[in-house]
């Protein structure tokens, strides 16, 4: 029979308000609801059973549920940057103007050619893709994936920007509660007696959960709950707020949907709550399983309780002729509440021998016909349910009957919401008389104090009669895995259990016969549970299947792991304020605004923006790096060095404190002196370099590379605090304290000998590698005579807040000397003009400062270092290690950078063998040739010979093995 | 538009001295140069002009109008000239917002994860505004938090961003 108007009742429907209208577009087409209507009752009660079609077969699909585990009823929603897929409409609130799409069929949903892949469906069992695509190999990847790709999958992911907020927000309690059903807005009454904070989560817009609807009086004593609760000054009531992910140490993640509904408003549209709860009480309901018996995913087959929320919540009839199909007592409620809104129950249909409960009698009482020992031996009607045929559930299916009807309201139980129990490690037992997985109270997720960190409560916990007075007694239900018990294959295989992806109680069993008996193998074989639902409805029939296929019992069978989200999360939510300028925090030097202002073309270091260069009009980036580089060598220029790591270290054993930390000695450093040195990891590895000064007696000050400056210092601070914890040491990480400038050319001391100062800055008076202090151009200044340049070099730190004054001042007084302004790659240019090593260029760690051929700032006198020990393993003094050299290319061009140098043969992967790689490379605008370094096995001994390097183009470059330093090797320029 | 849920106002013209040394020795010696009591643990002690704030187990800051800065370190150094410690000026360093009105608290607990009902008005917390560090305190009207010079641009803009008018965190 097919589906009559009216599917709006004349009465009822608690959560609507039938004055407002608010009209939709579902496909094209102009729908109306009313205020209160979700998404699944507004097109309901439009006539508009058919929703969605199946991920694999393309069987249509109407709505399923009422809640949260809806696995059907998902639409492409919004337009724009604002397109979200998989939309459960089930919970999302209907908003006037909204539009949707049906998603996984084409052309569209009532004409969808892929179901075509229904009449092939006996040729798509499980593991189909697996056995059928595996040869020959490559086309898997090329062809078969990228196709099978395409045909599958919900939903089409957004390519537009998404424009709305999203923020995070900290909360903390002593006890947070999630459900705001009766269960839980108890326990957070009896929370909240004890005196501390106390806050509700429930995921819907209504509070209750199910008491309102399935109980009389429920919303009164809700109502009485709630009136109690926020009279109190404790308890916090966040409704629309997810709960979606429970860690350790009672971490509850939560998604509040604050503008969903109203995107234009300018709040956030969702916030992430990242919750300390003290104890977290759960209280987070059940779920009710579906039967599995033939085409029980014919549109109009639905859980008995979203018959019955359809009805009361909305006032939407699913049907006018409705069957109910159940295993236990509380499916009866559907019948009465179906009765009493006009509409006809054909009749109940119970699986068990008898039923003789409150609620049976009560069905019984209204006339209503009840079939005990029964059972659906197949759904008919395939666009939308036009009846059943019935059959013995003891039995094979042979058919005894049909009743016409509109609607199936099935049930085959409720299984407890243990998902945010197990997120965090606790433990499920079976039930055998309840017929469920619950808690179990012997192995909770345990706190920091060794005791349970959740309270699981209410149906949650198995207690599906937790309404206290309200309930009714209730027989128990009847584990019902397949109806009728002894289906043939021919029924196996059109009972689906995960609606979603398609997978049918045929498909486990299959499974379960090739040998996939853990059920984490047979969930990922099958894809049972693997869809966007999670296996919400599924993931407990299609165990009892598998248990029954390898014939053991369910406590053996176990279940999947249950991870979070309970709910998918907008990844908006997750990103929250990180995004666009505020994607990372970008760290500016003091004289970031000046660089942006004259034209700097920004590179990240770490998270700092450091000048690249200053390409001027007419210039890009490379021909300002060769003018900067030329300038500094002609004359003079400047380089913002703020970013460099200053740590202070002072104190007693603050020598013999740095005497490990560096290869060097720096004990012996005198007061007013410099010294370049070289840390490495405990494995011998270089991984910093820098100019330590020695401030005073007992203070040095150590720079570090940029992006080292936090991580040395607290390497420092972990050798102090764990290991020498006894000696007298102290460090400060003064790194932004100062802003410092590079002055660098020949032309340096002269431009700031122009500056009025009181450092004499004399060859004599301050001559390489020393510091002094003083004033310089006003400003409290400390300048060190040091060069990465190879030029005449000071490097001037002043306090940040006078950096930007500074740097004007020297560009003022510099103009005539064509002062310029030089940025890191110039920097790096002139370092390797010089051969000077970089870490992170000439290192990777895996890299010894004897392969730089750095043994000359290796103590030879100190007892110990760190690497120390390191570097004297047998693989680290083997010859054969690769070592730096420069490298100079034969045909004028520029190596690329990372390129290996091949030898004759091949590995065992079959690669051509390598000798070297080059590890920097750059155009000298100072030599105007091409200069490279690189590491090279046995290098230093090969001056002279020639390397090849091919290229991916096939092309093969030729470099000669020369000395690193390419620029004034005798270093005569670093004094002017 | 409604009104943003807080005020958020850099501040200038601090001066920030980082005192380490081991306070059960040089407690007094301290607190006589500072002119303040030692604080307690993850507190901080103000006597309106000056505070001084409880770092670590050997580590104390100290903040005070820029004009006493140098004559503060002058005094700290000298006092504690036979001691072993170290006094730093970081007054550059740091970047200074107050975050003040009814909702202040809704600005922080956006972006900070300190529970604002335990921290007591002498309390101070060293923990993160989002990705960057920053350390609060109370302030009469809301609070006062400290970051890094580096970052004050994007201190400021998560501030802002998390102020923005009708997104206060009480329950709707």
């Amino acid at each position: 029979m097919s589906r009559t108007p009216p599917f709006r009742l004349p009465r009822g429907g608690r959560l609507i308000d039938r004055a407002f209208q608010l009209g939709f577009r579902f496909d094209g087409r102009h729908l109306r609801g009313v205020q209160g209507d979700t998404l699944a009752s507004a097109l309901l009660a439009n006539g508009q059973m058919l929703v969605g079609r199946s991920f694999k077969y393309h069987r249509p699909r109407g709505p399923l549920a009422s809640g949260a585990e809806e696995p059907n009823a998902l639409f492409g929603l919004g337009q724009g940057g604002r397109f979200e897929p998989n939309q459960r409409a089930s919970t999302t609130a209907l908003v006037a103007g909204m539009v949707l799409r049906s998603q996984n069929c084409w052309p569209s949903l009532d004409a969808d050619v892929g179901a075509i892949n229904n009449w092939l469906s006996p040729l798509l069992p499980a593991g189909f893709y697996y056995k059928t695509f595996i040869h020959p190999r490559p086309f898997w990847k090329h062809v078969f994936e990228p196709i099978i790709r395409r045909s599958a999958g919900l939903g089409r992911a957004p390519v537009d920007p998404d424009p709305d907020r999203y923020e995070q927000a900290y909360a903390f309690a002593e006890v947070v509660v999630v459900g705001g059903g009766i269960a839980g807005l108890t326990a957070a009454r009896d929370a909240a007696d004890k005196g501390g904070r106390v806050i509700v989560l429930e995921q819907n817009p209504v509070w209750g959960g199910r008491t309102p609807v399935d109980h009389d009086g429920g919303q009164a004593a809700i109502d009485a709950l709630l009136a109690d609760l926020r009279g109190r000054g404790n308890v916090t009531l966040r409704r629309n707020t997810m709960a979606t992910g429970l860690y350790d140490h009672g971490y509850l993640l939560a998604r509040e949907a604050l503008a969903d509904h109203d995107p234009n408003q300018g709040i956030p549209r969702q916030r992430l709550w990242r919750i300390r709860a003290g104890h977290v009480i759960t209280a987070t309901g059940a779920l009710e399983r579906p039967l599995s018996f033939a085409c029980n995913d014919v549109p109009g087959v639905m859980l008995a309780s979203a018959v019955r929320d359809f009805i009361t919540d909305y006032g939407v009839a699913p049907g006018q002729r409705i069957v109910v199909v159940t295993n236990n007592d509380d499916a009866y409620r559907t019948a009465l509440t179906a009765q009493a809104a006009g509409l006809e129950v054909v009749a109940v249909i119970d699986a068990r021998p008898q039923a003789s409960g409150d609620l049976p009698q009560a069905v019984r009482a209204a006339n209503i016909p009840v079939m005990t020992g029964k059972a659906v031996a197949k759904v008919k009607g395939s666009h939308h349910v036009e009846g059943v045929a019935l059959c013995d559930q003891a039995g094979n299916g042979r058919v005894t009957g049909t009743l016409d009807c509109d609607v199936v309201a099935m049930s085959g139980g409720w299984s407890p919401v243990v998902h945010l129990y197990s997120h965090c490690g606790g433990r499920i037992t079976w039930d055998e008389p309840e017929a469920m997985f619950r808690p179990d109270p012997s192995r909770p997720p345990l706190g920091a104090d060794g005791k349970a960190m959740v309270t699981v409560l209410g149906a949650a916990n198995g207690d599906l009669r937790c309404a206290g007075d309200l309930e009714r007694s209730e027989a128990p239900t009847m584990p019902v895995w397949v109806m009728p018990q002894n289906a043939p294959y021919r029924l196996r295989a059109k009972m689906w259990l995960d609606f979603q992806n398609d997978v049918k109680v045929s498909d486990v069993e299959l499974a379960a016969r090739e040998g996939y008996a853990s059920v984490e193998h047979a969930k990922r074989y099958t894809t049972l549970g693997m869809a966007t639902d999670q296996g919400k409805v599924s993931n407990i029939n299609g165990l009892a299947v598998l248990s029954k296929a390898l014939n053991q019992p369910l406590e053996t069978t176990g279940t999947t792991t249950f991870r979070p989200p309970y709910t998918p999360l907008t990844l908006g939510t997750i990103a929250a304020e990180a995004k666009g300028d505020t994607f990372q925090p970008l760290r500016k030097t003091p004289i970031h605004a000046w660089h942006a202002r004259n034209g700097a073309s920004f590179e990240p270091v770490g998270h700092w923006r450091r000048p690249y260069s200053y390409p001027r009009a007419g210039e890009d980036r490379h021909d300002a790096v060769n003018r900067e580089i030329l300038a500094v060598r002609k004359s003079v220029g400047t380089l913002d060095a703020s970013t460099l790591g200053k740590i202070i270290v002072k104190g007693p054993d603050a020598g013999r404190f740095l005497d490990m930390m560096y290869t060097n000695m720096m004990s012996t450093l005198p007061v007013g002196k410099c010294r370049y040195g070289l840390m490495c990891n405990e494995n011998g590895f270089l991984m910093d370099d820098g100019v330590v000064a020695r401030l005073s007696a007992d203070t040095w000050l150590c720079h570090t590379t940029t992006g080292g400056a936090d991580r040395i210092h607290g390497h420092m601070e972990d050798w102090l605090q764990c290991e020498w914890w006894d000696w007298q040491v102290y460090t400060a990480n003064l790194t932004e304290q100062y802003a410092q400038i590079a002055v660098a050319g020949p032309k340096a001391r002269e431009l700031l000998q122009r500056l009025p100062g009181t450092i004499d800055l004399s060859q004599d008076a301050l001559p390489f590698m020393q510091w002094a202090e003083g004033e310089l151009a006003g400003i409290p200044a400390r300048i060190y005579r040091i060069s990465f340049s190879g030029e005449l070099s000071y490097e001037i730190a002043v306090p940040a807040g006078r950096g930007l004054e500074l740097w004007e001042k020297l560009h003022a007084e510099g103009r005539d000397l064509d002062i310029t302004p030089y940025g890191t790659e110039a920097m790096h240019v002139m370092r390797a003009e010089k051969g000077f090593i970089m870490i992170g260029d000439e290192t990777d760690g895996t890299v010894i400062p004897q392969d730089l051929g750095l043994h000359w700032a290796i103590s030879k006198k100190k007892p110990d270092y760190i690497g120390k020990r390191a570097q004297a393993r047998s693989f680290m003094k083997d010859g054969s290690r690769w070592q730096l050299v420069g490298l100079e290319s034969l045909d004028g061009q520029v190596l690329p950078d990372g390129a290996y140098a091949v030898e004759p043969g091949v590995n065992a992967n079959g690669q051509r063998k390598t000798q070297g790689r080059v590890t920097s490379s750059y155009h000298s605008p100072t030599l105007d040739r091409p200069i490279a370094m690189g590491l090279v096995r046995h290098g230093p001994a090969r001056m002279g010979q020639e390397l090849e390097f091919p290229l991916p183009s096939g092309e093969v470059m030729k470099a000669r093995i020369v000395d690193p330093v390419f620029y004034d090797k005798e270093g005569t320029r670093l004094n002017g | 538009m409604a009104e943003a849920l807080a005020d958020i106002a850099r501040v200038d013209g601090l001066g920030m001295v980082t005192i380490r040394a081991g306070l059960d020795r040089t407690g007094n010696t301290i607190a006589e140069a500072a002119g303040l009591a030692i604080p307690g643990q993850t507190r901080i002690v103000t006597d309106g002009s000056r505070s001084l704030g409880w770092m670590s187990p050997d580590e104390l800051l100290l903040i005070l109008p820029a004009a006493e800065l140098d004559d503060a370190i002058t005094t700290l150094t000298d006092a504690l000239a036979s001691e072993h410690a170290l006094v730093a000026d970081v007054s550059d360093a740091r970047a200074v917002f107050d975050v003040t009105g009814p909702h202040a608290g809704d600005v922080i607990g956006k972006l900070m994860p300190v529970d604002l009902d335990d921290l007591p008005s002498d309390g101070l917390r060293r923990s993160r505004a989002a990705q960057t560090a920053a350390a609060l305190w109370r302030i009469p009207g809301g609070f006062r938090l400290i970051g890094f010079r580096s970052t004050a641009d994007y201190l400021r803009l998560v501030l802002e961003n998390a102020a923005i008018p009708g997104s206060g965190l009480a329950p709707r």
